[in-house]
């Protein structure tokens, strides 16, 4: 399976015929393929990339937010009450680490407090179970290494933390399971249209046709847009967003906790990972290229002083990563509500049949796309069903996908089992995480297979911790080697020229 | 689970560990286990193919892995049970150590002393914040010592080193050697960080070019790395922007410290000297938790591999004697200080009635470079100086090693601290 | 012309003191070496003005061992004019395993009469 993506393009023509394209293997693309492959559909789901979950989804703080942030009567709104509400369901069948841990808004001013009274009242309004507003002490109490000239604070137990790209892999891996076809490092280059009817998409790997197109595209969504000839004034401009990771022996506060959030973003927020790493950010900075992940040094300060203010005593010195990602923010404007209302068109979330046939369309899609992605995925379903398209359950789907046995989270007794059965598991690849070749040859011949040294990460948080991947690099790149059948000096980072290796060491003469 | 019962477990086997295995067997313990990740002894050394080691111990000028020879044939003549390519999962108080291998799956491990030799780390890019992208091509040293050295890759052909430490400029003349190009060392403190010696017979013998009080403020290059900005820093080592200077370069070198490799050690209660990173330790090379000792890297990180595997032998020693019959007794322990100038002391506590057995050894590092003559003073807490000493020169560099002789015994009767301060001396 | 008496400053790589010389010559000889640690600083101090050495190190192309490469050394310091040339010699060696410790894999490299020895053994992979 892994080995195809070094081989050439099967040209089968038959093969190449859909029920439903899916563009994009982002979250919302990767549990949209989950949801739909409950039924009897043949299910394509295309990725530019050499892995899913590598655009907006990869550098998302992974928060499921509550909901009462988004405007009363919005698609986010809906989308976010309703997908957070999915979440414990779905965690649990896919496997994927989900606590709602709580999310917290902190008012440090007095000009704060109706701002947290007003969204008392959104998430009220919005559905958000459980909200309140807790006191200054209270507050204290739960996280005593807050600004202590804090005002008050804003409490939903429901919001949570989850690994976007864990989910991600584990929603397409249960899609696969369950019959879907996924095809990386396969990019869409246009859509093909027969009249008013899209009836397919052309590739780098050649056409596939299908009788639904769903644009998930996410940061591209605005491209693939203008493609199905719909809206050619929208558009996504990323909004950049930079991050620290702190290690994760360093624990001064165990929840999700936000500034006052302003109009345009929720701040600079301190929360701990599923995986007990402090993060700090996002800023938010407009940026026109959709591959700037760059971070600098006005960005990382913006982030450091944001996330002092909300935890004083914040050490920097147990720093042991800076990131940055982008949101995919879109210019929609305003709509009016079922009430006239006007209120913002922040998802759009449509079947625009009007202009095109055959055509999902999803986008703007950014926070909280994430929590609100199993919402859109039922969303995406229920459209199709309304819009004709024959769907039928599977009685065979399995909805639970089986990770790969995590050997540090193991118990002991576990752990010398699982040795005995593979020795592969005796060998610790990584050993800040203690990752073990075991795991990592798993990862490269699973059904969504790891093809490149981030993939891996992604999926086994292989260096990660405090030595980065100074010690498993070497031995990493001689097992994606040794298993994917390639020469080291082609084992890449995270596909394209991001090689490790230029050369063997005796292969040139020395200069003088 | 296997079980198994020994006297010293040694965890590591690099240049601490190996002495440990050899001085506790002398010690007279039974059963020594030394284990080791790595499928041969040596630890780093057998990365490390320069020479420069072995001038103190074996009063000769030996590579790395020649160094790893001779220590791992006196592991052999000495009986020490050797257990590599196995991972230490868990230390435990009471000194049970989880440990596993392919070969011979999970084994439980109880040990009646245990010394913790697991050496050090290097410091990576996120813990200094270099802004920009997040390429391939970005390794610290040892990982491009390693592909270099034992693996056969190169990872690029022009290269920035960052960081003017022993291991990059030893990695600036090996990448030369390969036909690499070194295009700059930057380094961000005003003077070197590693000795002098290697920046005559690294740097100044290839011409490559070093600049001090410089450092990386950004790194360029979406999938692989493309080039590399760099900028003069101020005397807060921030970067004074209009400096800005973009080398195109496909790899990065880091050497930006290294810092003592303790998480088994907090596993098993061992506290940590924030100033060494490292376990506080006493004359004997032992941790707060009884039984658990620690030598090397693991304690401080040192310039010369001599001295750590001198530190191994001590702690050895003293695991095997504990071993051999439990010593319980507390007794009064003096806190040795950094004073003026000192930035970190180990041991940072020692029983004065050591010096019975001879004289006490204590290691320090000065905070900034001396050139000049300095006098060392050890100041008791009752604000007499018990000791001084004279040294030509003192620098962060190169470690100090200075004796409390057995003759100043008397003067600790009622001492509680010893601060030692460094001062220059005016007219010498 | 006569030649002139001058200073000359190196840094002495006998051992890892690192000594800075402040070397008094004139031309190739040595007339006085300040700042030496020991007699070795005056030794290296008259070599490096004459015949600057070098000990080589690197490694050489291994068949069928453990790993792809060994490490090798000079056993003794080789002129610096010959440096070079000798690490291009170097770069075509290759040797099978297994290689015994301080086994030679280049006879008098460059006619400098100095051999050139694996640092290690290493056995078949």
């Amino acid at each position: 399976m892994s080995l195809a993506y070094y081989k050439e393009e099967n040209k089968d023509m038959q093969k190449n015929e859909y029920d439903v394209i899916i563009i994009g293997a982002g979250v919302e693309g990767c549990m949209i393929a989950r949801e739909l492959s409950r039924y009897k559909l043949r299910i394509l789901l295309i990725e530019k990339n050499d892995d899913v979950a590598t655009g907006t989804t990869k550098a998302n703080t992974g928060i499921v937010h509550a909901g009462y942030n988004a405007a009363v009567g919005s698609n986010k709104a809906s989308m976010n009450v309703r997908g957070n509400a999915l979440f414990d369901t779905i965690a649990s069948e896919l496997n994927v680490p989900f606590e709602r841990i709580g999310d917290y808004v902190v008012a440090l001013t007095d000009e704060d407090i109706p701002k947290i009274e007003a969204l008392l009242d959104k998430g009220k309004k919005n559905g958000v179970p459980g909200i309140e507003i807790l006191s200054k002490e209270e507050m204290l109490r739960r996280e005593p290494n807050l600004n202590p000239n804090l005002k008050l604070a804003l409490y939903a137990p429901t919001g949570g933390m989850v690994d976007p790209i864990g989910l991600s892999i584990a929603a397409a891996e249960n899609a696969i399971d369950n019959g879907v076809e996924i095809k990386l490092l396969t990019e869409v280059k246009n859509l093909l249209k027969k009249g008013k009817r899209i009836v397919g998409v052309e590739t780098n790997r050649g056409n596939f046709y299908g009788k639904w197109i769903i644009n998930s595209a996410g940061l591209y969504s605005d491209v693939i847009m203008k493609w199905a000839g719909i809206e050619s004034d929208f558009k996504i401009t990323p909004r950049k967003g930079e991050y620290f990771i702190f290690d994760p022996s360093y624990k001064p506060i165990h929840s999700i906790l936000f500034p006052t959030p302003t109009p345009t973003t929720k701040g600079i927020l301190v929360t701990i990972t599923t995986y007990g790493n402090i993060g700090i950010g996002p800023n938010d900075e407009e940026t026109e290229d959709k591959e700037d992940k760059s971070t600098t040094y006005p960005g990382l300060k913006e982030v450091m002083d944001g996330g002092k203010r909300l935890v004083p005593s914040l050490n920097m010195k147990y720093i042991i990563k800076e990131f940055a990602g982008l949101r995919a923010r879109g210019n929609a404007g305003l709509m009016h509500d079922r009430y006239s209302s006007m209120i913002p068109r922040d998802f759009i979330m449509e079947v625009p049949d009007d202009v095109v046939e055959g055509f999902v369309n999803l986008a703007g899609i950014e926070s909280p796309g994430l929590a609100a992605s199993p919402g859109i995925a039922e969303w995406v379903v229920n459209a199709l069903k309304e819009h004709g398209l024959k769907m039928e359950k599977k009685k065979d789907f399995n909805p639970i996908r089986t990770p790969i046995p995590s050997f540090a989270s193991l118990s002991r007794e576990e752990q010398a089992r699982l040795i005995e059965k593979d020795p592969r598991f005796g060998r610790i690849v990584c050993r800040c995480e203690n990752v073990t070749e075991g795991e990592i040859v798993r990862a490269i011949h699973a059904p969504l297979p790891a093809l490149s040294y981030d993939a891996l990460k992604r999926r086994l948080h292989i260096g990660m911790g405090r030595c980065q991947g100074g010690f498993d690099t070497p031995r990493t790149i001689e097992i994606l080697s040794r298993e994917l059948g390639i020469p080291p000096v082609k084992v890449t980072k995270n596909g394209d020229d991001s090689f490790f290796l230029k050369r063997e060491t005796k292969s040139v003469e020395a200069k003088k | 689970m296997r079980e198994k019962a020994i006297d010293v477990a040694i965890i590591g086997s690099g240049p601490a560990g190996m002495a440990a295995a050899i001085s506790a067997k002398q010690a007279g313990a039974e059963d020594v286990l030394l284990i080791d990740r790595e499928i041969e002894e040596g630890g780093i050394l057998n990365q490390c193919i320069h020479n420069g080691f072995g001038t103190q111990i074996f009063r000769k000028d030996l590579t790395g892995p020649e160094y790893v020879h001779f220590f791992a044939e006196k592991v052999m003549a000495s009986n020490v049970k050797v257990w590599n390519d196995t991972m230490v999962l868990e230390l435990t108080p009471e000194r049970e150590i989880y440990a596993i291998s392919p070969e011979r799956g999970m084994v439980k491990i109880k040990a009646r002393s245990v010394v913790l030799a697991m050496g050090c780390r290097e410091r990576p890019r996120g813990a200094i914040n270099i802004p920009g992208d997040r390429p391939s091509g970005v390794y610290t040293a040892g990982t491009v010592q390693r592909l270099i050295n034992i693996e056969g890759y190169m990872p690029g052909e022009r290269f920035v080193i960052l960081g003017s430490g022993d291991i990059g400029m030893i990695m600036a003349r090996r990448v030369t050697l390969e036909g690499g190009r070194v295009e700059r060392v930057v380094e961000i403190l005003p003077y070197l960080s590693g000795l002098r010696r290697n920046y005559s017979q690294c740097i100044v013998d290839y011409n490559i070019p070093l600049q001090l009080s410089h450092t990386v403020v950004r790194i360029n290059g979406r999938k692989h790395l493309e080039s590399v900005t760099i900028a003069k820093v101020d005397e807060k080592r921030k970067p004074i922007a209009g400096t800005e200077e973009t080398i195109p370069a496909d790899t990065l070198i880091l050497s930006v410290g290294l810092i003592p490799e303790n998480e088994l050690s907090k596993q098993a209660g061992v506290l940590i000297d924030p100033l060494t990173g490292g376990p506080y330790v006493d004359e004997s090379m032992q941790t707060n938790i009884p039984g658990i000792f620690a030598a090397g890297n693991v304690v401080h990180v040192y310039d010369l591999v001599d001295w750590v595997s001198k530190a191994g032998e001590l702690a050895g020693r003293s695991a095997g004697k504990y071993a051999v019959k439990h010593k319980e007794e507390s007794r009064r322990k003096i806190r040795l200080l950094p004073g003026k100038n000192v930035h970190h002391i180990v041991p940072q506590f020692f029983d004065p009635l050591s010096l019975e057995e001879g004289e006490q050894k204590i290691q320090f590092r000065v905070t900034k470079p001396f050139e000049t003559t300095v006098k060392v003073s050890m100041i008791g807490n009752n604000n007499k100086k018990v000791k001084e000493r004279i040294l030509r020169y003192a620098r962060p560099s190169e470690m100090i090693e200075i004796n409390i002789p057995q003759s100043i015994i008397g003067s600790l009767s009622r001492v509680k601290t010893l601060s030692i301060d460094v001062e220059e001396v005016k007219n010498a | 012309m006569p030649e002139k008496e001058e200073i000359t400053k190196l840094i002495c790589i006998m051992c890892p003191m690192g000594c800075e010389l402040k070397v008094l010559h004139k031309g190739k000889d040595v007339l006085k070496v300040e700042g030496n640690g020991c007699p070795l600083g005056i030794k290296f101090a008259k070599e490096e003005l004459t015949n600057p050495k070098r000990v080589i190190i690197t490694t050489v192309q291994v068949e069928g061992g453990l790993y792809p490469l060994v490490p090798v050394r000079s056993e003794k310091p080789v002129p610096k004019s010959v440096f070079f040339k000798i690490l291009e010699e170097l770069r075509k060696v290759k040797v099978k395993a297994p290689l015994k410790f301080h086994q030679v894999v280049l006879k008098n490299a460059m006619n400098t009469g100095v051999n050139i020895i694996t640092t290690r053994a290493l056995p078949k992979a």
